[in-house]
């Protein structure tokens, strides 16, 4: 294991510095420069102005160049400047992680205790007044947009009900633990809802199928608990692909929740991206993305752990 | 998606029976939808920041609700006529001008030290060290001398006399005191890392104006409290909150649910949000649509064969119907362009050229350019040429690409194909216009100030090219000798009648050459609470919360 583990660390290095390379290519592709938009802010600044500014701040250097002069810095611990916060990344970077992490680990461990048993009762009871409702309720999850989920909350609970809060990360002016989870839950239950439509859809097929395997018979003959039959021996065996999707939903919401941290104005990852890469803001374009990068591959290190937890016949030398 | 949106606010119709009470006394919150990337107020142009410094900052002079240079951090605006101007030749042969200005006696950054000339120094001192790059070089390229006489009076020598001679409406000052610890010449371009506008941004001595900034979050708010030091009309909230809020549907919800109390016009939700918004809520708000100097228009690419005929675009001009896309699309709130200059402008001529909307002259100009032959459904010239333009803008903007869509549908009348092509804002500023890579039509907005020269929009010096690094604004490639001549002489004429004549011969040649096809001054919606007085829209970039210690709960 600990072999697989360290030649896994290895790949994900590789892959991360291969990352870097071509996000930090793909955003220099992007028209315009720092410049450009200074230009386009001051009609006078003379082609002179903006030649040296260009020189000044190292952007009349090849792409390549540029990019060794970025890798240089960052293994030394130096991921330059935000171009559009005017401060360093890591001080840009880092709360907007933390947000985002909150946000993901909220709605992963909502969307699993609430999917993996109404997934399992679903694929128990198929074709019950039950499961068609569970059904029901995952198709709209899945359907139902974002954006329009969002504001369906926010006008039910802060407009109508005005019990939540519409946005922000807390009160200003107030601080405390209980003032920050007000805010949090709207935003956790937009991403909550589509999560727990789509994970229980898997566990809901992934049991139907193990449940009739040979084994699930056998050991029900056997005379086994119908609760040590499912939980244990069908549920261990379902949840191989299921948590392959897992691993890959966390991944993508550490930079895909754009739309909610955009309604519910949630300061997270997904909107601190996009926003660097649409204001050419390179550094923080660059390791937002390199941070959602190595977080997926972690994930899919964990998933790849956990199929051998789950079925001991999977094993890593 | 949108309709659903709207469906959904409609449907909390049901809570906005009465009038909205304020949240909590002495407290206002504001919606906005961008947050400053920067506070210092030399780096970066932004609107948000400027919205921002003007609660904690005046510049020296400024132009107030009706358009009229005031002075704000100086005591009296100079003039040539009350001798705090004076005309002077400099070496070349130049007519330069000294103006003399005094600021306000009881001036005081937010720490108690006063504001003096010494912070007037400074700030010339960073503003022209070139590789500071600093968002407004001009104005501090076109001073020659700044001669200090007292701690607050001093005399600044510009290298040319233009009738906006005494304004100096973006030199604002930082703090000596502070700041100079930060700027090192030699190393000026690592002041944007330095400055403490954005390391220590709720230091009080940064500001002066009735407000200062208590707290500060990236990207999430900013909190005002009164200013003890400042030297004008008292503050009257004790707390002021600017939060940013970037998607409008979701700022319509926060407005309903009391989350903000108050959605500013400069940066807010757009002009058919805010018609439908006050559909649905006629009488919790108060409504103001203050149309100003944001001049939506379509930039006409000359180099295109078919764009350089002038009967071809004023063919275009003559068959789009823009009185009813302003009726329809905007309720009549924003008034139909016939040339770059607004009517609240005084400049504003009448009786200019304007083009009514008359198809038939439309087909006859057309046909005379050649296209004659309909095919179709669309016009072509004798080689067989289809009469077809590409017409490109901002993908996203709601009210752009309806606008767009419209006049695709009134050109389609008279036989003109137009191939719609729009673009994220980043490509499209970033490329498409600047580099004049756009085939035909580009639709898009200029923001200016009242009585603005549009030299660099339409000097034949200031096309971009590659050999110039793309430095200029003249995206269309206009070039008309006459043109040129008389924007360099209204910037140099004082006499307010003579130049007005000449005002009236631009915006002549501008209706005869149409190098752009004018569209509509662009509205915006203010969304005030019954219970808040002294919001005065201005219409132009030096808004609202230049006044904010009007603001005051009813």
């Amino acid at each position: 294991m600990t072999r697989f583990l360290s030649i896994r660390f290895l790949q994900a290095a590789i892959v991360v510095l291969v990352m870097s390379f071509v996000v930090y290519g793909l955003i220099g592709l992007m028209p315009g420069d720092p410049i450009d938009i200074m230009l386009s802010g001051d009609p006078n600044m003379t082609s002179a102005d903006a030649a040296r500014l260009r020189a000044v701040y190292g952007l009349d250097r090849p792409l390549f160049e540029r990019y060794l002069g970025w890798l240089g810095g960052a293994v030394g611990g130096d991921f330059g400047y935000s171009r559009q916060h005017h401060q360093p990344v890591l001080t840009i970077v880092l709360p907007r992680l933390l947000n985002t992490l909150y946000l993901m680990i909220f709605a992963f461990l909502i969307s699993v205790a609430v999917a993996i048993p109404a997934g399992v009762y679903a694929a128990r009871h198929p074709r019950s007044l039950v499961d068609q409702a569970i059904n029901l309720f995952c198709f709209a999850g899945i359907s139902l947009p974002v954006f329009f989920l969002a504001l369906l909350l926010i006008i039910l609970f802060a407009v109508v009900l005005r019990v939540l809060p519409a946005g922000g990360m807390t009160t200003v002016g107030e601080s405390s633990f209980g003032d920050r989870v007000r805010h949090l839950v709207l935003p956790v239950a937009t991403l909550t809802i589509a999560n727990i439509a789509q994970v229980t859809r898997y566990v809901r097929s992934g049991m139907i199928e193990v449940l009739r395997e040979d084994y699930i018979r056998t050991a029900r003959a056997k005379g086994a608990d119908e609760n040590r039959v499912v939980w244990r021996h069908a549920l261990r065996n379902a949840m191989i692909p299921t948590v392959t999707i897992m691993a890959l939903e966390c991944g993508t919401l550490l930079s895909g929740a754009l739309i909610t941290e955009t309604m519910f104005s949630y300061l997270g990852m997904g909107k601190l991206i996009f926003d660097s890469i649409l204001a050419n803001d390179f550094n923080v374009a660059l390791i937002g993305l390199l941070f959602a990068c190595s977080v997926t591959l972690l994930l899919n290190l964990v998933a790849d752990v956990l199929y051998a937890a789950l079925d001991p016949r999977i094993s890593y030398r | 998606m949108r309709f659903l949106a709207t469906g959904l606010l409609a449907a909390s119709l049901a809570l906005a029976g009465t009038a909205q009470a304020q949240q909590k006394p002495g407290e206002l919150t504001v919606a906005m939808t961008q947050f400053p990337s920067t506070l210092n107020p030399h780096i970066d142009s932004m609107l948000a920041k400027t919205i921002v410094l003007h609660m904690t900052q005046r510049p020296l002079t400024t132009y107030d609700e009706k358009w009229q240079a005031i002075c704000l951090l100086c005591t009296e605006l100079p003039t040539i006529e009350n001798g705090k101007a004076v005309p002077v030749d400099l070496p070349e042969g130049k007519k330069g001008v000294k103006v003399t200005y005094t600021i306000h006696p009881k001036a005081t950054w937010g720490d108690g030290t006063p504001v003096t000339t010494k912070d007037v120094l400074f700030t010339y001192e960073v503003g022209k060290n070139p590789d500071t790059g600093v968002a407004n070089m001009e104005q501090f390229r076109e001073i020659v001398g700044i001669e200090v006489k007292d701690d607050k009076t001093f005399t600044v020598t510009k290298d040319k006399l233009k009738f906006t001679y005494n304004l100096m409406n973006d030199f604002r000052l930082l703090p000596a005191h502070i700041e100079s610890a930060n700027f090192n010449p030699a190393q000026a371009a690592e002041y944007k890392k330095r400055t403490a506008f954005d390391t220590a941004t709720t230091n009080p001595g940064l500001f002066f104006g009735p407000y200062k900034i208590a707290e500060i979050v990236t990207s999430s708010h900013v909190a005002f409290e009164p200013n003890p030091t400042w030297f004008g009309e008292p503050a009257k909230f004790k707390r002021i909150v600017f939060k940013v809020i970037e998607n409008t549907a979701a700022m319509e919800a926060n407005l309903l649910s009391g989350s903000v109390d108050y959605i500013m016009g400069e940066l807010g939700i757009t002009i058919d949000q805010g018609i439908a918004f006050q559909k649905r809520n006629p009488d919790k708000y108060n409504y103001d649509f203050k149309p100003g100097l944001v001049y939506e228009h379509i930039d006409l690419n000359l180099d295109n064969p078919l764009l350089k005929d002038k009967r071809v675009r004023q063919a275009l001009l003559l068959a789009i119907n823009r009185d009813q896309i302003v009726q329809q699309l905007f309720e009549g709130k924003q008034p139909v362009a016939h040339t770059n200059i607004n009517p609240l402008d005084w400049i504003y001529d009448k009786d200019v050229k304007t083009y009514r909307t008359d198809q038939k002259k439309a087909a006859e100009l057309l046909d005379a350019a050649g296209f004659n032959v309909m095919k179709e459904g669309y016009r072509h010239n004798a080689a067989g040429d289809r009469l077809r333009f590409e017409l490109m803008t901002t993908a996203g903007n709601r009210s752009r690409e309806l606008v767009q869509q419209v006049l695709q549908s009134q050109w389609k009348s008279v036989g003109v194909e137009i191939v719609i092509k729009n673009e994220p804002a980043r490509v499209f500023f970033g490329e498409t216009t600047k580099e004049r890579k756009y085939t035909g039509m580009a639709l898009f907005a200029w923001i200016s100030s009242p009585e603005n020269v549009p030299l660099t929009i339409l000097s034949s010096k200031h096309i971009p090219t590659k050999e110039n690094n793309w430095a200029g604004q003249n995206y269309t490639g206009y070039k008309n000798p006459e043109m040129d001549t008389l924007l360099e002489a209204i910037e140099v004429e004082l006499d307010k009648g003579k130049r007005l004549a000449l005002w009236t011969k631009f915006q002549a040649i501008y209706a005869e050459d149409l190098p752009v096809l004018p569209l509509f001054f662009r509205a915006e919606p203010f969304i005030v609470p019954k219970w808040l007085k002294g919001i005065v829209p201005t219409g132009h970039q030096y808004g609202t919360t230049m006044w904010s210690q009007n603001w005051a709960a009813n």
